[in-house]
């Protein structure tokens, strides 16, 4: 997201980095360029003029305090840093909860921008937060539109309110209204009303959409955006507004390439904030707005915030203590506990996106690995341990070969890709055991960054075993010389 | 008259002013049509002959598109194997049925085949269209292998002589490289059946400047024919299909711009173009 604007900034300062000493000729120079990526990025040239105006102001007016500085550029980079941030909303800002009763959110955009699969995702997100949404089926006029919302709902196990098969009958009035006394009487504290999507100037689906606010009053109308949208943006934006009115943001789709410059358009024509940010095909592809970290997208700083978040929620504090308590106190880390963390990783998300969230994600090279990589190997993986006995997970050694066969076949893998798995399974288990024993990374591994090891090593770790003098490359013979 | 022909019959009466040309660039950006465009076109008009300006605009635009023909190729032998391709959410399941129905109509056998077995209903949702327009529609489990389905579709298709085959992909956002390394399966899994004879991808006439960059990437996996522009019926101008076909020299073929299966039209670029000139 936001790829191209980042990579021009980039390149943008890069040669005002070689320069040294900046002129006011520079920074016309800059602002140009600034103008025409932000331009390129579908950003309304109205939005995109006053943006450039006020970097090219507030660079001019400190000018002789950012030559007094050891990074010029840096200095440039940090005013459209904290404008960026200005525009995209300054502070995030969260769902505005109902004090009594359920609080109703209702969705509105345009066809075909992710209307449907949002309200699963959002009820996904608000569920994990501790709430009991609803969901309600009120786009009544996409063919299936229900019975997509159904399929979500279900694999999310949140209830639904879907009286209406739709496909272009029912009342979309009636549902809404109906759901929030249903949501009343069943407790739920959340409500999340799909409805069709529109066009700007369709006045008559404009005017359902606003009879379905007035006979429900939501707390929160969402406008959901495709982060492709070009230069009509403004003018669907300011058709909503002033049609049904909304109170925040969605981006989707934001793990496409668009550099999204509608979002900017948007917020600063409407003044409404972004709440959320849809990024990926999963229904755990979704999260808050964070306008500090996407401005240090845009400007390919990477986000760091993001990835150290998600990896908190998905290894659920249990899991993570008995992992660490395992390491000090010197127990071996089996199969059966790498099992474990594969489902936590799992549960992070596609590894693709993860490392989409690394800085430096958007050069060339790097974007070519991370498009690389394969998020069905973590499955592949899963699948052969879960193909193992637990007695031979816990204890791999005992791994002949037709044993090895068997689980190559009981997971649909090769017998080399067991073997493979294996074999750096118990390089990993050594590489622990070095750690352990205060000896440090072997050379030649690191860490991915964000990672912490748990806490020190304890000082009465056990020691390792002297290694034999030769053993056998067979496990299973290796394991009967060693007299298992 | 619009915005833009009220501009360019006051530069025909008189010589365009500073403040002329930044309001005539607003419009020409709010198109679309993307900055190099518009500043080959701001070009224009400091150049050239007031009187002329129109005509000299919309052949600048004429001349970026490609010559090569706007219909459909249609199979002699065997049937018309026609693959929709595209982003989420640009329409390309409704663009698959109005498509269908275009030549359902027409007296020819029609075979849709629901390749889309990644988003929820999506099959249900072209199966819906099918029993409107009495078509028939192949489809497969959710999350089955899209290849497979299709694959299934042209062998039935050629076996029970069907003159069309429909296959409606999954959206896919082009940055996904295993989702587009899939679409280049679909389309030789096919021909080891049937020959493809176009493959069109699906453009919402909303999208900004990444949607040539969209096209791009769809044309390195599969060989796109053609390019068909959705969500014309907004408020949208949709500058952005001039810039792609341009870009691609890829021919805009239909263009979709309605929620009614009849809402679908060949593309026309002399009235396109002088659509975005009004």
């Amino acid at each position: 997201m936001f790829e191209s604007l980042s990579s021009k900034f980039s390149d943008l300062f890069g040669s005002l980095r070689k320069k040294g000493r900046i002129t006011p000729d520079d920074i016309e120079i800059s602002c140009q360029e600034l103008r025409r990526a932000l331009l390129e990025a579908d950003v309304a040239l109205s939005v995109t003029e006053t943006f450039v105006a006020k970097i090219r102001g507030r660079s001019l007016e400190r000018l002789p305090e950012i030559r007094q500085s050891t990074n010029q550029s840096e200095e440039i980079y940090s005013i459209i840093n904290q404008e960026l941030i200005a525009i995209l909303g300054g502070q995030a800002r969260r769902i505005r909860y109902a004090k009594s009763g359920p609080t109703i959110i209702m969705l509105a955009g345009l066809q075909g921008s992710g209307k449907t699969t949002l309200a699963g995702k959002l009820a996904r997100f608000l569920k994990e937060e501790g709430n009991t949404p609803l969901l309600v089926a009120a786009d009544l006029q996409r063919p299936n539109a229900v019975t997509q919302l159904q399929v979500l709902a279900e694999s999310i196990s949140v209830p639904i309110f879907a009286p209406e098969i739709g496909n272009g009958s029912g009342d979309p009035v009636k549902v809404a209204k109906g759901a929030v006394t249903y949501a009343n009487e069943k407790l739920h504290n959340v409500v999340i009303v799909d409805t069709a999507g529109r066009l700007g100037i369709d006045s008559e689906l404009m005017e359902q959409a606003s009879s379905i606010r007035d006979a429900i009053n939501p707390h929160e109308i969402l406008f959901v955006v495709d982060a492709m949208m070009g230069q009509d943006a403004l003018t669907t934006s300011l058709a909503f507004l002033e049609g049904v009115g909304f109170d925040g943001v969605v981006l989707t789709k934001l793990d496409g390439d668009a550099k999204a410059g509608a979002a900017l358009s948007i917020v600063e024509v409407t003044g409404k904030p972004i709440l959320f940010t849809s990024t990926g095909e999963k229904l755990t592809d979704f999260d808050y707005f964070y306008p500090e970290r996407m401005a240090s997208r845009i400007l390919g700083l990477g986000d760091i915030a993001t990835l150290a978040e998600q990896a908190k929620r998905a290894l659920d504090g249990d899991s993570a203590k008995r992992l660490e308590e395992k390491f000090v106190s010197g127990q071996e880390f089996t199969l059966e506990d790498f099992l474990e963390q594969l489902g936590a990783m799992k549960k992070m998300g596609s590894m693709t996106k993860l490392l989409g969230m690394l800085p430096g994600a958007n050069s060339a090279a790097m974007k070519k690995q991370i498009d690389s990589i394969d998020d069905n190997e973590l499955v592949r993986t899963q699948a052969i341990v879960q193909s193992m006995t637990p007695g031979e997970r816990r204890d791999p050694k005992i791994l002949n070969g037709s044993r090895r066969a068997r689980i190559a076949r009981g997971s649909g893998r090769s017998v080399t890709e067991v073997n493979s798995l294996v074999d750096r399974f118990s390089a990993a288990q050594k590489a622990m055991k070095q750690m352990r024993s205060g000896g440090g990374l072997p050379p030649g591994m690191s860490l991915p960054g964000g990672m912490s090891l748990p806490n020190a090593a304890p000082m009465n770790s056990p020691k390792i075993a002297p290694k034999k003098k030769s053993r056998s490359g067979n496990p299973a013979k290796r394991a009967a010389q060693e007299g298992r | 008259m619009g915005l833009f022909g009220s501009f360019l019959s006051k530069f025909s009466k008189s010589k365009a002013t500073i403040e002329d040309l930044e309001q005539f660039r607003q419009i020409l950006i709010s198109s679309d049509l993307g900055v190099k465009i518009t500043d080959e076109i701001l070009d224009l008009v400091k150049r050239e002959k007031s009187e002329s300006l129109s005509t000299a605009i919309a052949a600048s635009l004429k001349s970026r598109l490609t010559t090569s023909a706007r219909t459909l190729k249609v199979s002699s032998v065997g049937p018309t194997v026609i693959l929709i391709v595209g982003v989420n959410g640009t329409g390309k399941t409704t663009s698959a049925a109005k498509l269908a129905n275009h030549y359902a109509r027409s007296g020819k056998k029609v075979l849709l085949v629901a390749a889309d077995t990644f988003r929820a209903a999506a099959v249900a949702q072209l199966q819906t269209w099918g029993q409107r327009i009495g078509v028939e529609v192949l489809s497969g489990a959710s999350n089955s292998d899209p290849a497979a389905i299709a694959f299934d579709g042209a062998k039935r298709a050629k076996e029970e002589g069907f003159d069309f085959l429909i296959v409606d992909t999954a959206g896919r956002l082009h940055t996904k490289s295993n989702l587009m390394d899939e679409l280049g399966k679909i389309q030789r899994v096919v021909e080891k059946v049937t020959p493809v004879d176009e493959i069109l991808f699906v453009l919402d006439g909303t999208t900004g400047q990444n949607g040539i960059k969209q096209a791009e990437t769809f044309a390195a996996s599969v060989n796109l024919t053609g390019i068909m522009v959705t969500k014309l019926d907004g408020s949208t101008k949709g500058g952005i299909a001039i810039a792609t076909e341009a870009q691609l020299q890829v021919p805009l073929k239909f263009v979709g711009f309605g929620e009614a299966i009849d809402d679908l039209a060949p593309f026309d670029a002399d009235g396109y173009i002088a659509e975005l000139l009004t």
